[in-house]
């Protein structure tokens, strides 16, 4: 393994859905070594596997064709190292088509390590008796409907993958803050037994995981907390060294804002017992972090700590709920909340005229009560829309919703507009159980040749 | 006189299952001891009883000059399963800045 004294890690995606130019700015102008991209969130690998099931080369992450395209060019001219949990249910299948983006691109054979283990649904279904985190029933109680079941792993594996020496790591399921931590186990060594390490380098991986949340994404508000050329707004990245000394940064000349306040924010998001934030390599404790502006648009970060990793592993286990149904229609002017809510009252009775039940029923009156409730003390605007919306085991009824929301064109109170089509999604709900570490096999594999 | 927590404080709303996190972060370290003494988790949890059944924990983060609130049962049974339309509970934050208190200069 080489060694260096320093790396620069930058992320390229905190979401499936994330923003793709910054990734790219990024790796031209960033001097990054390693372009991080996480792309999965609670219910994607749920979702991919419902995919797989359909074409067996399908079920990793769609964006990873477009991400792919847009950067791969740079990174491999530069050296730029890849790490990304875009392969979602079918690393395998991501690391084809990753490689067939590099052949199309002309960058011929480009050789991908692949990350294993993350699928343990062949192994939780033998153990029908492990408890559900969120209501303590058995996981029986959800294995008849189960999709999938994955572990969150954490960096060892993906440490051992860029071992390989391949350009690019694809893994399914990988804890957040794990794929940033990993590179700077590989560069570094570092040891699980040296915790202030492991620590800061969490932390890190913590401030990057949402890229422009550290940068004045999901920050702004106008006259109290400016961010300047929010528009161009780019992505960060972690100065580390060796020692475990961390200072974020972001790309030169883009928009936003990187300081004390942006990073706080961030720290803290998503975060329960500020002493132990269980990832798959420690429990973070954050109540000891000091955060500096070391200069423009540069965090310093120091003073992380954390406790051992777990014995055990969280699964998430994904399986089908049913069906959401649900409808919008919109009444403005005179009496329009009255109409609206009359409205409401009639559309529930015709769906109780048919028969249909819902497990969940909601109704909302969009400008008023939709976000933080209590309708009765929100003052009336002048146009609202209404939105019904129902959770049912059964898909005509959750059809029904919307189908009888847009009847009120025609069959409600007067003077209705703008009726969206009927919509209905599956639910893919997700719950969680924790498995002996033991139990799970994680393995790289490159695909290609090195 | 009365003085909201968005006078003193920024916050950010994250979501875990049906939990959700809300950051208090002050702009200012010299308000932190007026809003531990505040901003407590009953109040808290009085403010957001239409969206949240609890319970409200509070964990105090001094060191970046904040709180970090956990309020469960606050996203419509989850992310994946919620019916509503912000099934992240990202502007929940704003329910939290919108919390008035007694005025921190008239206590004085």
């Amino acid at each position: 393994m080489k060694s260096r004294d320093r790396l620069r890690i930058g992320a390229g995606a905190g979401t499936s859905d994330d923003r793709m130019v910054p990734a790219l700015e990024l790796a031209e102008r960033g001097d990054i070594d390693y372009l991080v991209f996480e792309c999965l969130a609670e219910r994607t690998v749920s979702r991919e596997n419902l995919a797989r099931s359909k074409d067996a080369e399908l079920g990793y992450s769609p964006s990873l064709h477009a991400r792919l395209r847009m950067v791969l060019p740079t990174c491999i001219a530069k050296g730029i190292r890849i790490v990304s949990n875009m392969g979602a249910a079918n690393p395998l299948g991501g690391a084809r088509a990753a490689r067939k983006e590099a052949a199309d691109l002309g960058l011929g054979d480009v050789p991908v390590a692949v990350v294993l283990g993350d699928d343990v649904s062949s192994i939780v279904r033998h153990r029908p008796e492990l408890k559900l985190i969120e209501n303590g029933e058995p996981l029986e109680s959800i294995l008849p409907k189960m999709i999938s079941a994955n572990a969150y792993l954490g960096a060892d594996v993906v440490g051992e993958a860029l071992n390989t020496g391949a350009p690019i790591v694809l893994s399914g399921r990988v804890a957040d803050p794990s794929l940033f931590l990993a590179p700077m186990l590989h560069e570094f060594g570092w040891s699980y037994d040296d915790l202030p390490k492991i620590a800061q380098g969490t932390a890190a991986g913590h401030l990057l995981e949402c890229t422009a949340s550290v940068t004045g994404g999901c920050f702004g508000w106008p006259s109290k907390k400016e961010v300047p050329d929010l528009a161009r707004n780019g992505y960060p990245f972690a100065d580390v060294k060796a020692d475990g000394s961390i200072v974020i940064g972001k790309t030169p000349d883009t928009g936003g804002r990187l300081d004390v306040m942006t990073c706080t924010e961030q720290l803290i998001y998503e975060i329960h017992d500020p002493t132990a934030y269980i990832t798959p390599d420690c429990a973070l404790d954050i109540t000891g972090i000091v955060l500096t502006q070391d200069s423009a648009d540069r965090v310093r970060v120091e003073g992380a700590r954390a406790q051992s990793r777990t014995e055990t592993y969280k699964v998430n286990v994904g399986y089908a709920d049913g069906y959401i149904g649900e409808g919008e229609v919109s009444y403005g002017g005179i009496d329009a909340v009255a109409r609206a809510k009359w409205a409401a009252e009639i559309v529930k009775e015709r769906l109780k005229l048919q028969g249909f039940v819902y497990d969940d029923f909601r109704v909302d009156l969009i400008g008023m009560s939709s976000l933080h409730d209590q309708v009765e003390i929100r003052p009336e605007p002048y146009e609202v829309r209404l939105r019904l919306a129902g959770r049912t085991r059964d898909r005509k009824a959750a059809h029904a919703i919307g189908f009888e929301v847009r009847a009120m064109h025609m069959h409600g109170p007067g003077g209705a507009g703008g009726a969206c089509e009927p919509r209905v999604r599956d639910v893919l709900a997700v719950k969680s159980v924790l498995l002996p570490r033991n139990l799970v096999n994680s393995q790289v594999l490159v695909e290609g040749t090195l | 006189m009365s003085v909201r927590v968005y006078d003193l404080a920024h916050a950010r709303a994250g979501d875990k299952g049906n939990t959700s996190n809300i950051s208090v972060i002050c702009y200012d370290a010299k308000h932190w001891d007026f809003l531990e003494r505040e901003l407590t988790p009953e109040r808290v949890a009085e403010a957001f009883k239409h969206v949240a059944k609890g319970p409200v924990r509070r964990y105090p983060l001094r060191n970046l000059k904040a709180f970090n609130f956990v309020i469960e049962n606050a996203l419509g049974g989850g992310v994946t399963i919620s019916l509503a339309q912000d099934i992240h509970g990202k502007s929940l934050s704003n329910v939290m800045l919108a919390i008035a208190l007694p005025d921190p200069e008239a206590q004085k």
